[in-house]
């Protein structure tokens, strides 16, 4: 219950901070001004400026949106196709999941730093590669986590009932099966959030992701790393705001998995 | 109406060793019988004795390793599910665990309409208020979860969702063996007047022969996925003649065999 | 021997168990009878000092020859007593056994907590000769088994084993034969009576089987709602029960009483979820004799372990 109101409360801050520089941020993000080089923390810049006077605030809010947006984008990916694959490899024939299981671990086993690499030297690297990228690296743990909760449920009295009852497979999947494991897959989502998150700065960090100018917490940690020893808050404050969301995601995954978890639900029948 | 010809069924375990042989588990053996129309028909054994895994078959759930299951004359051991429309409409099922067997997601309307759903058979609506009526469920149960009930309404629910398709055959699961004592005489009158009313044939499955005895007119044992016998009821109650239902029939305590001084050790054999 | 007076259990503003009070003696056996949701294994749970940390007992749990009150007792007394002096069989076998040790090693080590200092050797014949007593069949092999290599039925029967390592004054059986088979069941009650027996324990069994409680007991409380609502000889209570609760059990479970329809005597209605039960007599919503009179509720008629609680008895006053 805690981690699911402390979670909530990082996410949504995020997300406000997010959805707020589309109408408003104290400066514009990308204002180069040299007059204004590395100020520090005053009335005018809440967070100070950055080596080239951008104002860190601004930056900040407008990285925000970013870093939602390659998560939103990564995890749909990945929930898009893991999940189907997943679903299919429980109730398929048995060669077909054990097909899924071992693509499934090929791709666990590929680096996505690697991926992410190889499809910024084919495409240039963008927001959307590290978003494709990051987005096929999830793609197994949807597909895992997908068959483990589906076979589960398949073994379930309620699905044989729904066979007897004349239910085609198809059927049993969409009406049964998916219900019960969405729950799952949301708790998965809130968790590979995070992990994308990071994944995203990472990759900014190496270049690999955002691009100048778009604001990018990954990005602002790299520009601002000769710094550190001179100016620790140009460090901090990205680094800060990772760690923040990476944690957030997480609290509000474990919170969800505390709320629903369906092995929970019908539980406090004081059965014999 | 359903013909079981030796009927076998087993299944392969993992491999305890990495390339030794995987060993195999003979669930069913052989085993023959017929259940005319009308018939109330009991199975008794005990965990391990194949009783599900003939559930499964009869049902068109599983298949036969070998041997055939015809149900009014058409073949239905072997068939892919797409071809038993046929016994999907004729035949339904209720299992034995009154809250496993209802989806905790869906709302009982939609619990109960589903054969009708999975067979295009039309008018949901008023059917799934008949049988919710013919089962003593209110009317407003339609629109709660499986959760809200009870387990004897849960079990309720099942019958329900079993007579929605208008069906011949009712096979029930060791359908009271969850519930509490006072409940249990309560669906067990409930599944006896719905037999009647509806002239099912009844294939009930159960491990408490006691149980069997009050509900069926005749009687199948299995031991270790094996008939071991099979008769009328109250013959085979009475008179058994194989050495494993004389122990199961002395194993039960009875109200009545403690009250007339039956011990503990006069259960074992 | 165990000496129970106004045990009660809460959860929060919620009375799950509400004035139990009954005895057992040494060498006793006693049944404690109940459906779902009557709070029969939560008082057994209870009298062991076992409740989970949300719920709070209340009232007086005493055993012969210690000291100490058991309700409120530090959890280092209740330790050293369980085991020891009070020792209990669940009804799930598979959970109530470490899954990772030998059954062998698990039995040794029930007798060990309470031996300290014994020479493991000792221990360990200690341990295959309580094996041999509850008939783990081939002992020589099953004893080097982990618990899920064993059937239901072996495993309850370790559980016997290590309830019974200390020669225990108490064992509470918590429905210790209700997810076994028949036949195996009628082997187990045996090695309990057998077991307790031996020891001159005091036995309180714990089910929902009336012939079970028949078979096995030679007293019987019956529990509905959290309450005992009769007690008494098993003979007494089972063929002219008092309470009309008992009275619908009992009928309800004879499969061979029918009405003129072949009709089953059923109780009508079903068993109120916890918290639900009426104010006054707890069985009131579901009897035919209920009347105005039964929203105060009923006193106890009789003494603690010989009684009833009902406004109009079966059978009339008397």
């Amino acid at each position: 219950m805690r981690s699911l109101v402390l979670g909530g409360a990082l996410v949504g801050l995020i997300v406000l901070a997010a959805l707020l520089s589309f109408l408003w941020t104290p400066y514009d993000p990308t204002l180069v001004d040299a007059a204004l080089r590395l100020r520090g923390v005053d009335w005018a810049h809440w967070l100070g400026t950055d080596r080239f006077g951008r104002d860190v605030a601004s930056q900040l809010m407008v990285g925000a949106r970013t870093t939602l947006y390659v998560g939103l984008v990564a995890v749909g990916v990945a929930a898009l196709v893991g999940t189907p694959l997943g679903l299919l490899a429980a109730s398929g024939p048995r060669w077909l999941g054990e097909l899924v299981a071992r693509v499934n671990d090929l791709v666990l086993a590929f680096p996505a730093l690697l991926l992410a690499i190889m499809l910024g030297a084919g495409f240039g690297a963008s927001t959307g590669t590290a978003m494709i990228a990051i987005g096929v690296a999830t793609v197994p743990s949807f597909a895992r986590v997908a068959r483990a909760a589906a076979m589960q449920v398949l073994t379930t009295e309620y699905v044989l009932a729904a066979r007897s009852a004349g239910r085609r497979p198809l059927a049993i999947s969409v009406r049964h099966v998916l219900p019960n494991v969405a729950g799952l897959l949301i708790v998965q989502s809130s968790v590979s959030f995070g992990i994308a998150v990071l994944a995203e700065a990472a990759l900014s960090f190496l270049g690999l992701g955002t691009q100048p100018p778009t604001p990018s917490w990954g990005r602002m940690l790299q520009e601002s790393q000769e710094l550190l020893a001179v100016q620790p808050r140009l460090v901090v404050v990205p680094g800060v705001a990772i760690a923040l969301a990476v944690l957030g995601f997480s609290l509000l995954g474990d919170g969800l998995r505390d709320r629903l978890d369906p092995r929970l639900k019908g539980v406090g029948d004081a059965g014999r | 109406m359903i013909v079981a010809e030796e009927l076998s069924r087993s299944y392969r375990r993992p491999r305890s060793t990495p390339f030794g042989p995987r060993p195999q588990v003979r669930a069913l053996h052989e085993v023959s019988f017929e259940v005319v129309a009308g018939q109330r028909f009991g199975v008794v054994g005990e965990s391990g004795s194949g009783k599900s895994t003939l559930v499964r078959l009869l049902a068109g759930l599983d298949s036969p390793s070998s041997g055939a299951v015809r149900f009014d004359g058409q073949l239905v051991s072997g068939r892919r599910q797409r071809d038993l429309d046929f016994l999907r409409s004729r035949l339904q099922v209720v299992f034995q665990d009154p809250m496993g067997s209802l989806d905790p997601r869906m709302r009982v309307a939609d619990i109960i309409a589903e054969p009708l759903v999975a067979q295009r058979i039309p008018g949901r609506a008023e059917r799934v208020a008949e049988v919710l009526a013919a089962v003593g469920l209110p009317a407003s149960a339609a629109d709660r979860y499986p959760h809200q009930f009870s387990g004897g309404q849960r079990q309720r629910i099942c019958l329900a969702r079993a007579l929605a398709p208008r069906p011949q055959v009712l096979i029930a699961d060791e359908p009271v063996s969850a519930l509490d004592v006072s409940v249990r005489a309560q669906v067990l009158n409930l599944l006896s007047d719905l037999v009647d009313r509806y002239s099912l044939t009844l294939v009930f499955v159960s491990h408490d022969l006691s149980v069997v005895r009050h509900v069926c007119d005749t009687v199948a044992v299995l031991k270790s996925g094996q008939l071991v016998e099979l008769g009328a009821v109250e013959q085979v109650y009475r008179r058994p003649r194989h050495p494993y239902t004389r122990q199961l029939v002395r194993a039960v305590p009875t109200l009545r065999g403690a009250l007339a001084g039956i011990t503990a050790a006069d259960l074992t054999p | 021997m165990l000496a129970v007076d106004r045990l009660g259990v809460r959860a929060g503003e919620l009375d799950l168990v509400t004035e139990v009070s009954f005895t057992v003696s040494a060498g006793e056996r006693v049944g404690l009878i109940g459906e779902s949701g009557s709070g029969k294994s939560l008082t057994a749970t209870a009298l062991l000092g076992l409740l989970p940390e949300e719920l709070t007992a209340s009232g007086s749990v005493r055993v012969a020859g210690v000291e100490h009150e058991l309700v409120g007792a530090p959890e280092r007394l209740l330790t050293k007593l369980r085991g020891s002096r009070l020792a209990m069989v669940f009804q799930e076998p598979m959970t109530a056994l470490n899954p990772a040790m030998r059954v062998i090693d698990q039995v040794a080590e029930a007798r060990e907590v309470h031996h300290p200092g014994r020479d493991r050797v000792l221990v360990e014949a200690d341990a295959l000769r309580l094996l041999e007593q509850v008939r783990l069949p081939e002992v020589a092999t099953l004893a080097r088994a982990y618990p899920h290599q064993l059937s239901g039925g072996q495993r309850q029967r370790v559980l016997l084993a290590m309830a019974l390592a200390n020669d225990p004054d108490v064992l509470v059986c918590d429905e210790p034969t209700t997810a076994l088979d028949v036949t195996v069941q009628a082997q187990l009650l045996e090695l309990i009576l057998a077991g307790v027996a031996e020891r001159g324990a005091a036995l309180l069994f714990i089910t929902h089987d009336l012939a079970v409680v028949a078979t096995v007991c030679e007293r019987v409380l019956v529990m509905y709602g959290g309450r005992v609502v009769e007690a008494g000889p098993v003979r007494e209570v089972l063929t002219e029960p008092r309470h009309h609760y008992t009275r619908g059990l009992l009928d309800a479970s004879d499969l061979e009483s029918t009405d003129e329809h072949g009709r089953l005597h059923a109780i009508p209605g079903t068993v109120p979820a916890a918290g639900e039960f009426p104010s006054g007599c707890v069985f009131r919503t579901r009897c035919g004799r209920a009347d105005e009179q039964c929203a105060d509720l009923p006193p106890w008629t009789g003494v603690p372990d010989h009684g009833h609680a009902c406004w109009h008895p079966v059978g009339g006053d008397s």
